[in-house]
């Protein structure tokens, strides 16, 4: 009877917790469709495609925003992963002395804001032409996403033993050989993971943006952030929208690719919500 | 010796990025925050900025105000998630993983801007309210937005960070916590029992460290306050922004003073935290 009742219990929960879940996204549907929409009304009493055809106006600043967005999300991504690799392969193959501090070292910029030490670094950037770039944005990218893709790593190269590189090295093959064909298939989806996370990262990043891009570097958030503060919920729901759309792509493709497990127990994207 | 070598190398290109880019701007926000600002002819050395900062009014009603943002979203995320996990943890796990994980992947923006049109005047939940015959008018429905209580901000966090708590906390309840209570439940002990002598003691310390963490990030954040909040007091990032903006340059060293005192504060918190999961790890 106990566990019977446990369950139902559970369902009702989870129900409750969808719809708390969901309740925010409701009135961005709506609004983004909306054509006319006063206030008492529950429902809006006019449907229009205002938003819609705002986000595909041919050579709209949303069209430039999004590449923007994207050029620096897959950079930053691709950017990470490889610096982050090498760093897990370090942490999680090896054992070592001092490793604790460099851990604390690695995730510091998780914990502590990359607010201050982007206003810190940004006479610098000036000084040497960064500042105003996408390069500049992409460098000031790397600060929060690094640590992600390196505890990512970190734990995926822990896992595993290295035996099937030792034998391989036996059987003749040089350290690179021995990475390129053994190590790497086997960690690629754990690569991809942290890839994916570098860039939901790098995506989600708005204040980081501004600071270094100081309005020259237009990207997604910007429009949203300014559409937020003005007085047109259409605009603004349209644009949160497609700035969701990747978070919720990329949760689709974890869920159905991933091992089941993977995203469960307490892991997964769970530091995400810490930095976008 | 070899070996030695090899992680050096290995580490090298992530401590680079850290080291440069983050190290080196907190070192460049230290220096700028002593007065050495050589642009404007500033080379002198002191502690002005701090004594500015810290004696300023501003500053104290911005320090309570970010304490009790981050407090409040922390306590209130915590109970919650709590609760969830104990109610939740025989429900499916892969559709409680969706649901959960939806939250902690979407942008604190379009969070924001979601509960903004749920919660405001003229929201969802005032027209819910209007149509229940509760309020006539969008003004008398409570301002959740840009006042006194901060509770715009408080709730998007609370839906931001409930998810992330409470995938700790029931990691560590379908871990060795099941077990125990189902030892104490043969053994006789009641609900309440099981809960406080058993499950909690099991789940406190990944409580505690999630917490931690949402409290480090809860204050140390900037755009949804940004956005939902009053002008004045401002939390702490938002006071360092709006200093480091400032067209006049004397204001950057006080601008960089708070920067300073937002990343102690925050290193802080890390350290305990990190603390806290390296004896988890070994326990």
């Amino acid at each position: 009877m106990g566990k019977g009742a446990g369950t139902k219990r559970s369902n009702v929960g989870l129900l409750i917790v969808t719809a708390l879940v969901t309740l925010p996204f409701v009135p961005l549907f709506l609004w983004a469709f909306a054509g006319e929409w006063r206030f008492p009304d529950l429902l809006p009493t006019e449907w229009s495609p205002r938003g819609i055809s705002y986000l595909l106006e041919p050579g709209g600043r949303v069209l430039g925003a999004t590449i923007n967005s994207l050029l620096i999300g897959v950079s930053v991504a691709v950017a990470s992963v490889v610096v982050g690799m090498p760093a897990g392969m370090a942490l999680g193959g090896y054992e070592w002395r001092m490793k604790g501090a460099v851990i604390f070292v690695i995730l510091l910029p998780i914990l502590v804001p990359p607010l201050a030490s982007t206003m810190g670094i940004h006479l610098t950037f000036i000084r040497l032409g960064l500042a105003d770039t996408m390069l500049g944005v992409f460098l000031v990218h790397l600060v929060p996403t690094v640590p992600y893709t390196a505890i990512i790593l970190t734990s995926i190269f822990a896992e595993r033993t290295g035996e099937l590189e030792e034998t391989a090295r036996t059987l003749g093959a040089g350290p690179w050989q021995a990475f390129r064909y053994v190590t790497l298939p086997e960690v690629a989806p754990g690569v991809a993971v942290a890839g994916l996370f570098a860039f939901l990262i790098s995506w989600g990043q708005y204040i980081l943006t501004l600071l270094i891009g100081g309005g020259n570097v237009v990207t997604l958030p910007m429009l949203l952030f300014s559409a937020a503060s003005g007085n047109d919920p259409v605009v603004t729901s349209a644009l949160a929208i497609v700035f969701a759309l990747p978070a919720v792509l990329a949760l689709v493709v974890a869920l159905r690719y991933l091992k089941p497990g993977t995203l469960d127990e307490g892991r997964g994207f769970v530091g995400l919500g810490k930095v976008s | 010796m070899g070996g030695r070598i090899k992680i050096a190398l290995l580490l090298t290109p992530a401590m680079l990025v850290i080291g440069v880019l983050f190290a080196g701007g907190l070192v460049s926000a230290v220096v700028q925050s002593l007065g050495y600002l050589p642009a404007i002819g500033q080379t002198e050395i002191s502690l002005d900025a701090y004594r500015e900062v810290l004696t300023g009014e501003d500053f104290l009603d911005s320090f309570l105000l970010t304490v009790y943002v981050a407090g409040a979203s922390t306590i209130i995320s915590t109970i919650l998630a709590v609760l969830a996990a104990l109610v939740l943890r025989r429900s499916s796990g892969r559709l409680s993983a969706i649901v959960f994980q939806l939250p902690i992947t979407i942008p604190h923006l379009v969070a924001a801007v979601g509960i903004a049109l749920v919660v405001s005047q003229t929201g969802l939940g005032a027209r819910l309210a209007a149509a229940l015959g509760l309020i006539g008018e969008p003004k008398e429905f409570p301002a959740l937005l840009y006042d006194r209580y901060s509770v715009g901000i408080i709730l998007t966090y609370v839906w931001k960070e409930v998810p992330f708590v409470t995938l700790v906390v029931l990691a560590a309840l379908r871990g060795v916590a099941g077990e125990l209570e189902d030892v104490a439940r043969t053994l006789g002990a009641s609900a309440w029992q099981r809960f406080w002598y058993v499950v909690f003691p099991v789940i406190s310390p990944g409580i505690i460290a999630a917490s931690l963490i949402v409290f480090a990030f809860t204050f140390g954040a900037f755009e949804v306050p940004y956005l939902l909040g009053k002008s004045y007091p401002t939390i702490l990032p938002v006071m360092a922004y709006n200093e480091y903006r400032d067209i006049d340059l004397t204001a950057r060293p006080a601008a960089m003073a708070i920067n300073v005192l937002i990343a102690l504060t925050t290193a802080v918190f890390a350290a305990l935290y990190l603390r806290l999961a390296r004896n988890l790890g070994r326990g």
